[in-house]
């Protein structure tokens, strides 16, 4: 295990407050990237997924999954065997084969996206040449791109951001000059309704969200375009979306009213929309949330929360706990920490919090032990034996599952919270 | 390359890991990338174990390849060694893992650690998790037992007169389906035979325990699928014999205890005598005459469909219309015990196969794994889960052994609930009157609304339809299968009507079998004709 301790002194960084960062490298605890299919299947609506893999692979998105979709899902994988690697067959053909198969059995896809794995990788399998290749020959019913899940290069909720950044070069040059705002990230649809109804009201017009829920209305993107990111965890798709010409607002991630009022706040200031406006057309949505989360203060106020590293959705979720609810922050760990884009929510957080960037699973563990926090946030490995041991816990890949942005959210999102503390509180046995 | 949608096992390493999590105090060391970490919730949240597994994974990244892999490795072996202080270690690499080509077995062994540390070679593009299980087991006793071996000639010692016997239990693992459960009933059997359980491997044993597997007389083998291999080299080394019946059912079990008596030589007749399963009764009670030539398709791992095809022929009368296995190790076996019931194994492991077999067959009942529940209910037929792969609801709280006597009663009752008509069935044809059987009439146990009854329940057509009934029991809160699949004919309003007269549980089957046999036969429009024409062609 390496642990480099440094200190914020990068000049992009001048309004940050200067904190220490822990950097650990050792044993993670994390799904690779490949897990993003399980919710961008429900997204993408006419999309397939297709990892060209290992069993390992398939094992992983089926258990990610939980076997428990009822329909056929949209997404399966080409299970590399020893004939593919020994080159007995060329990997190419079968390939071809294979997705030849898939949509012949599946006629409804649109969009078919060729997931790169660890193996994939490893064995240098052209997978954009293979997706050009194909494209040719399935085009114009179906469109083939590729994207790298695999866990050598991604964590969790990365897959997305490869997925996302995968779809720009598709994107439709936008034709006219007027300002359009593009939200980036999958949310539910709920939110992302409940978004645009706001939108509406506060005068921002040409929204469009990405991604969509069907493949043929993507977006379009120019240098008109501006970004709002609704997740963290997207840091390529908005390179590529600036390459395009689009410019990134700066702005905290709508995680709470705090959050929320600030994102939406970025978008209204880009398109001149009168302060007083924005308050009043916001006013009744932010007493709302208020309301609903004050029931929520005394249950989480003072206690103390650890966060293991898994979404990086940990960095807003820690700076709305311990702003709105008053929770004390242990430490804050996040697989990656992409100091530009978080840099908003990084200078909401309380002062001399203990951040950790990447994961040394075991000495982690010992930390959270001797800490006895209140309640931990952790994958789905972890979250069993800390019960065993007495530490209440929150499984993070719900927080990616859940609707909890927005305003109607933020209760919601305190409440998922609340939830273990409150069940442990009431069993006797 | 192989399409899948689903698959029944996992890579080679799960199996290794299945056998290191089942054991205790030893340490598995994987050479493999972050995201193969995944494995870890499938014993946390599946298993709801309430430890983590013994695995440190070295967690390589692409910015590690081709400079310090086997640097990586190495720092984690010896962490893991300092931290968890095993008596064993075993070392391997998961599929990605052994593309690189970093040798955990050398590496390991270069690292001097004063315990056994066994490399674990899994050809993880080649076989599958049952296989590593198996292979896993087999290096790990031959590594740790094989140096108690007796010199090669030399005979077994016969037991002391008066000692009684004991026998070592093989191949329950971590993650395995019902293993904690047929354990504890097969121990209390051999208990009530006199027999002593000597070692039981690999759930629940130490590596230092394996090293004591050679003082028993004999082995039993429940999962063959992870057993054999071991069980054939103890019998080579060791000379001990084992046993070839798996104790699944009445009838197997009997034998099992007479095989085991005849091994430990001790008198079976007392126990048989006393041996109480309501199986048999309940199978000869009236009211299971319904389940009389029920169509069953079994899918699974080969032990439990061998076993469970033979409960269901012999046992519950019903008739097996198709059986297979994913276990392609045990075709052969899969393949005779088909021939028994005149059907042609399907031995694959392509779910989209299964299905279609399923499909085809339209059975009354599936008796398969997860993956088969899902198809099952996707075809609105009636499902029991008989093997992995495994699901959170196949550990369940209760005490419910497949093996032994109990574990018959245990599986009366899961495959036959999901049949649940007999009786009510009955009722229904006498009381088909009556407001509280009329069609849209909600269960009782689903609260008091009623739905406005819309025709009388014409329950004869029922009877005689092949019942589908996704019923009561766990079924009842998911929609019953209404969509019918895609078809060319259409339903006149007259047939339509009365095919609503068919009760609700059963209707979906009517009308998939009458579109089915419309399909089958050029029927352009389904009238009442051909509803009748179907059901008398469906009737078995
Ligand atoms: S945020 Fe960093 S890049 Fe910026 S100064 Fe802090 S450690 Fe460096
Ligand atoms: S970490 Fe790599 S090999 Fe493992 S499941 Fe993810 S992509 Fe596949």
């Amino acid at each position: 295990m390496t642990v480099h301790v440094s200190g914020c002194s990068s000049a992009a960084a001048d309004q940050l407050v200067s904190r220490e960062i822990r950097t650990e490298s050792g044993q993670r605890e994390v799904f690779c990237g490949l897990t993003g299919i399980v919710w961008l299947h429900r997204k993408i609506q006419d999309a397939f997924f297709l990892v060209v893999g290992s069993r390992t692979c398939a094992h992983l998105i089926q258990s990610a999954a939980g076997v428990m979709i009822f329909a056929e899902p949209r997404f399966g994988t080409a299970i590399m065997e020893e004939k593919d690697l020994a080159g007995l067959t060329d990997a190419n053909d079968e390939l071809d084969r294979v997705v030849t198969q898939l949509l012949a059995r599946r006629p409804d896809i649109k969009l078919l996206f060729l997931v790169g794995s660890c193996p994939s990788e490893v064995i240098k399998l052209d997978l954009s040449r293979a997706a050009l290749r194909l494209s040719q020959r399935f085009s114009p019913g179906v469109r083939i791109l590729n994207y790298s899940g695999s866990g050598i290069e991604t964590t969790f909720t990365q897959g997305e951001d490869a997925c996302l950044a995968s779809l720009v070069p598709e994107l439709p040059v936008q034709a006219d000059a007027k300002p359009s705002l593009l939200v980036v990230g999958s949310l539910a649809d709920v939110v992302e309704d409940q978004f645009m109804r706001m939108f509406d009201a506060l005068g921002v017009r040409n929204v469009a969200f990405f991604p969509p829920r069907k493949s043929t209305a993507l977006p379009s993107v120019g240098p008109n375009t501006k970004i709002l990111m609704a997740q963290p965890f997207l840091p390529d798709t908005v390179r590529a979306l600036e390459e395009r010409g689009a410019k990134r607002l700066a702005a905290p991630f709508p995680l709470g009213v705090e959050g929320t009022t600030g994102w939406l706040r970025a978008a209204a200031d880009a398109f001149g929309v009168d302060p007083a406006q924005f308050d009043k057309v916001t006013a009744p949505n932010r007493a709302r949330a208020e309301r609903a989360l004050a029931a929520f203060k005394n249950e989480l106020g003072g206690r103390r929360i650890f966060f293991f590293p898994d979404s990086q959705l940990e960095i807003p979720l820690a700076r709305f706990l311990s702003r709105e609810l008053d929770m004390q922050l242990v430490e804050v760990a996040t697989p990656y920490l992409h100091r530009e884009q978080l840099a908003e929510e990084l200078k909401l957080l309380p002062a001399g919090v203990a951040i950790t960037e990447g994961q040394d699973v075991d000495d982690q563990l010992d930390r959270c032990r001797l800490a006895r926090p209140d309640i931990v946030v952790c994958g789905l490995g972890l979250a069993n034996p800390l019960e065993a041991e007495g530490i209440t816990t929150k499984w993070s890949i719900e927080l990616v599952f859940t609707p909890i942005q927005g305003y109607e959210q933020a209760a919601d999102l305190a409440e998922l919270f609340a939830r273990p503390l409150v069940r442990r509180a009431k069993l006797v046995a | 390359m192989q399409l899948t949608v689903w698959t029944y096992e996992g890579p080679p390493h799960i199996g290794a890991m299945r056998v290191a999590t089942g054991m205790e105090q030893l340490h598995y060391v994987l050479h493999a990338p972050q995201g193969d970490t995944y494995a870890d919730l499938l014993f946390t949240m599946i298993e709801r174990r309430n430890k983590r597994p013994p695995v440190t994974y070295t967690t390589f990244a692409a910015r590690d390849l081709g400079k310090d892999t086997a640097e990586l490795f190495m720092t984690a072996a010896r962490n893991a060694y300092a931290r968890f202080k095993p008596q064993a270690m075993i070392v391997g690499a998961s599929c990605t893992g052994s593309l690189i080509q970093d040798d955990p077995g050398g590496l390991a062994k270069s690292l001097g650690f004063s315990i056994p540390v066994i490399p674990i070679d899994l050809p993880a593009y080649q076989r599958k998790e049952n296989w590593g299980a198996s292979e896993t087991f087999y290096q790990l006793v031959r590594a740790i037992a094989g140096p108690k071996a007796p010199p090669p000639g030399t005979k077994r010692p016969d037991r002391p007169a008066g000692q009684r016997a004991k026998c070592n239990l093989l191949g329950p693992t971590a993650l395995g389906f019902r293993h904690r459960d047929d354990v504890a009933e097969i121990t209390r059997l051999l208990a009530q035979l006199g027999i002593d359980v000597n070692v039981v491997a690999p759930m629940g044993a130490t590596p230092a325990d394996l090293t004591r597997l050679g003082d028993a007389d004999f082995n039993v083998v429940l999962y063959p699928e992870v057993a054999s291999q071991v069980a054939s080299w103890l019998q080579r080394i060791f000379h001990q014999p084992f046993t070839k019946t798996i104790p699944i059912g009445v009838s197997a079990t009997r034998e099992f205890v007479r095989e085991v008596a005849g091994l430990a030589g001790v008198d079976p007749e007392p126990v048989l005598a006393v041996a109480s399963t309501r199986l048999p009764w309940y199978s000869h009670s009236v009211d299971s005459t319904y389940l009389t030539n029920k169509r069953v398709f079994i899918f699974g791992d080969a032990t439990h469909v061998i076993a469970s095809a033979r409960i269901a022929s012999e046992e519950l009368g019903f008739k097996v219309v198709g059986l297979g296995t994913y276990s392609r190790e045990f075709g052969r076996d899969v393949r005779e015990a088909a021939a028994k019931y005149g059907v042609e194994a399907l031995i694959t492991d392509d779910y989209l196969e299964v299905e279609a077999k399923v499909a085809e067959l339209h059975p009354e009942l599936v008796l398969g794994t997860q993956m088969e529940r899902h198809i099952a209910k996707r075809l609105g037929v009636p499902c029991a889960v008989i093997s992995a792969p495994v699901h959170v609801q196949d550990f369940p709280a209760r005490y419910a052994p497949q093996m032994g006597f109990e574990g018959a009663n245990v599986i009366f009752d899961t495959w036959v609930h999901p049949l649940m008509m007999g009786l009510e069935e009955h009722l229904l044809a006498m009381f088909k009157d009556d407001f509280e059987f009329k069609d849209g009439a909600l269960p009782s146990h689903l609260g008091t609304g009623h739905a406005p009854a819309s025709a009388p329940a014409v329950a004869e057509v029922a009877v005689a339809l092949p019942q589908s009934a996704p019923v009561l029991d766990g079924a009842a809160s998911e929609p019953a299968p209404t969509a019918p699949a895609p078809t060319g004919a259409v339903w006149a309003p007259e047939a339509e009507k009365e095919l609503l007269k068919i009760p609700f549980f059963v209707r979906g089957k009517a009308r998939r079998n009458t579109e089915r046999f419309a399909n089958e036969n050029g029927v352009a429009t389904i009238t009442v004709e051909t509803l009748y024409d179907a059901k008398a062609h469906f009737a078995r």
